[in-house]
């Protein structure tokens, strides 16, 4: 199992490295040129962030301020994504609804980064009867479908961006120890970890100094990969009305909203649908390069 | 053989029991009152002498251990508890949503192998570097879309734009083809990546120079020779794609109001009906566990390299590809590093 994870690490992606690889000295526009989706995505996400952190700056609408007379408006130049049904203008309420997703999102990337990467870093530099009772209980995570892991805590936990948050987190624990328990298992038996230990350091010192940094970059890579599959689980959470609540814009409320309107006006939920979608492909394409990235170093 | 099969079975089953005790500690035993969720937040009105009534009512009253070994017990006797929500038992309102959901996961699962094949075959086959990178780029994109959104893209075009099919409800073979459309689209894109992928390194094998060396056309190499060995290491990730099916369905029966278990699904979580969300997740944990328990029985007819011997397998010459030496999960498939499988819908 851990020779397989590790032969795959190993390989390069056969279908990606020619594309990806920028041909000999790198100057910053050719490195553009040459990888145009990954500028875009970057740039995208780069948006997106601004969007969290000072939707001030993209938008001067108020998110809930209603405008009757301009209920339901096709996107025009007042409104760039139109209105909704209380005439609230859309493109404010998607800029502004960025925050609560990209919270939820980076919540739920944080819990299970640092659950996974605490059982598997346990399991794999313990071993014994500990590794095979934990790599037992993520299998058995791992035959429950994550969206139905989430909806199960999510019962528990009541409804609310954070519980969906954590739900969503949660439900990625099982994945993210896997990948970071064949790591330790991996570098764990290195020659200079091996050294490390002889040289008299404590158990601790050598798992933080030596193992951790060692077995991480696999594990980063997929929390890169992990952030498109949260703000997915997310706002199909938050869409099914289990996250957000009215009148707070949150990117999946605001499909579901939409819906009620879907025969008459196409934006409400065609627009806020395709910013989530772009956002995650941009997220996924950085994952992606960033994975490229780290098996050239190696 | 006998004694590896059944090995097999056995391990299944504990997979299953250990899925369905920590689905009850999580929902009976984490810091939280299954009575108070039973009644309602809004249900302020409460006293507690009601609470406690229902405490005695579901056996919350007992310890942990008493209640858990309840609860195993009924289980053997296919007893799932009762829905708070209908009142009904929970085993008969999850029987009764099977059929409909089937449905829909089928033709989803028909149109997914259809189209993500067929777009890993064209994408490996052409010569054409612009429409193979082309074909190449979708499977990405399908993975990235929200299927809440796709779903309403399709009512929006083919039910309010063409008046094609109904924009919801479960009368008729019409309402199957845009709810199986959308459980297509995460699966077909997943099928698709690891297809091409398992094609590329398929099509160096010096067997398949023999058997263009021997004038066989490239349709026929691709077809007839590469794409059988290709699909074997994708078989190997069939229970999550079947388990993707079943995600995606909660999605998909709530925005089709369509009947079936993702709706269930969807209601017993919005009521906080414990009973029934725990019968969902054994139900998914039971269809994962079959589903891989028959790829691993069946791969190795399919695969004469693999061998079983004992309870062991042994393989000649490929790695990773086959379940006894990757046990098909999504952490340890060789591509869960690599390929954005999204698992949620």
């Amino acid at each position: 199992m851990t020779e397989t994870t590790q032969l795959a690490i190993g390989r390069p992606a056969p279908l990606a490295t020619t594309a990806d690889r920028v041909p000999g000295g790198t100057t910053a526009l050719r490195a553009i040129v040459a990888r145009p989706t990954l500028t875009i995505a970057v740039v995208w996400l780069a948006l997106v962030i601004v969007a969290a952190l000072v939707p001030g700056a993209l938008t001067h609408h108020d998110p809930l301020a209603a405008e009757p007379a301009a209920k339901l408006t096709a996107p025009d130049a007042a409104h760039w994504f139109g209105t909704d049904q209380l005439g609230r203008d859309l493109y404010a309420r998607v800029v502004h609804g960025t925050a609560l997703t990209l919270q939820a999102a980076v919540l739920a990337i944080v819990i299970g980064l640092v659950g996974g990467s605490l059982v598997g870093l346990v399991a794999g530099f313990v071993g014994g009867a500990v590794d095979a009772v934990l790599m037992r209980v993520t299998d058995v995570l791992l035959a429950i479908p994550s969206l139905l892991l989430s909806l199960t805590i999510v019962t528990v936990l009541g409804f609310g961006t954070v519980n969906v948050a954590v739900a969503v987190g949660v439900a990625s624990i099982a994945t993210i120890a896997r990948i970071m328990r064949s790591e330790v298992v991996r570098v764990r038996t290195a020659p200079y970890v091996e050294a490390a230990s002889a040289n008299g350091n404590r158990w601790w010192r050598v798992l933080l100094v030596h193992v951790l940094p060692n077995a991480a970059g696999p594990v980063l890579v997929l929390a890169a990969l992990e952030f498109g599959t949260a703000i997915l689980a997310v706002s199909s959470l938050s869409f099914l009305g289990y996250g957000a609540q009215p009148p707070q814009p949150e990117w999946g409320s605001l499909v579901a909203t939409g819906r009620d309107f879907i025969a008459s006006s196409w934006w409400l939920t065609t627009i806020p649908g395709l910013v989530i979608a772009v956002t995650v492909l941009a997220g996924n394409r950085v994952a992606r390069a960033l994975d490229t990235e780290r098996r050239a170093v190696r | 053989m006998t004694r590896y099969v059944l090995s097999r079975i056995g391990q299944a089953l504990l997979v299953l029991w250990a899925a369905w005790t920590i689905s009850f500690f999580v929902l009976y035993v984490l810091p939280s009152d299954p009575a108070r969720i039973m009644v309602g937040p809004d249900a302020t009105d409460v006293t507690a002498a009601q609470l406690d009534a229902i405490r005695h009512q579901y056996g919350l009253d007992q310890p942990v251990v008493v209640q858990y070994f309840q609860h195993l017990g009924s289980l053997f006797t296919g007893d799932l508890g009762r829905s708070i929500g209908v009142g009904r038992p929970v085993a008969d309102v999850i029987g009764e949503a099977i059929a409909p959901t089937a449905q829909i996961a089928l033709a989803g699962l028909v149109l997914a192998i259809v189209f993500g094949g067929g777009i890993a075959v064209l994408a490996t086959w052409t010569r054409n570097r612009a429409l193979g990178q082309f074909l190449l780029q979708l499977p990405p994109i399908g993975v990235a879309v929200p299927g809440f959104w796709f779903a309403l893209l399709l009512v929006q075009w083919f039910s309010f734009g063409l008046h094609l099919f109904p924009a919801f409800g479960g009368e008729g073979p019409a309402s199957v083809v845009l709810p199986a459309i959308t459980l297509a689209l995460p699966t077909g894109a997943t099928i698709a990546q690891l297809l091409s992928k398992s094609l590329v390194q398929t099509l160096r094998e010096p067997y398949v120079d023999t058997a263009y060396a021997k004038g066989a056309g490239r349709w026929r190499v691709q077809l007839r020779h590469a794409l059988k060995n290709a699909a074997l290491p994708a078989l190997t990730v069939t229970g999550l794609i079947v388990g993707q099916l079943f995600s995606g369905t909660v999605v998909t029966e709530t925005v089709f109001s369509r009947p079936g278990l993702g709706r269930v699904t969807a209601t017993g979580v919005q009521q906080q009906d414990i009973p029934v969300v725990q019968g969902i997740v054994l139900l998914a944990a039971a269809i994962f566990v079959v589903v891989n328990l028959v790829v691993d029985l069946v791969y190795p007819l399919l695969d004469p390299r693999v061998v079983i011997a004992g309870s062991r397998r042994k393989l000649r010459d490929r790695d990773g590809a086959t379940p006894g030496a990757t046990p098909s999960v999504p952490g340890t498939t060789p591509s869960s590093t690599s390929e954005p499988t999204a698992v949620h819908a």
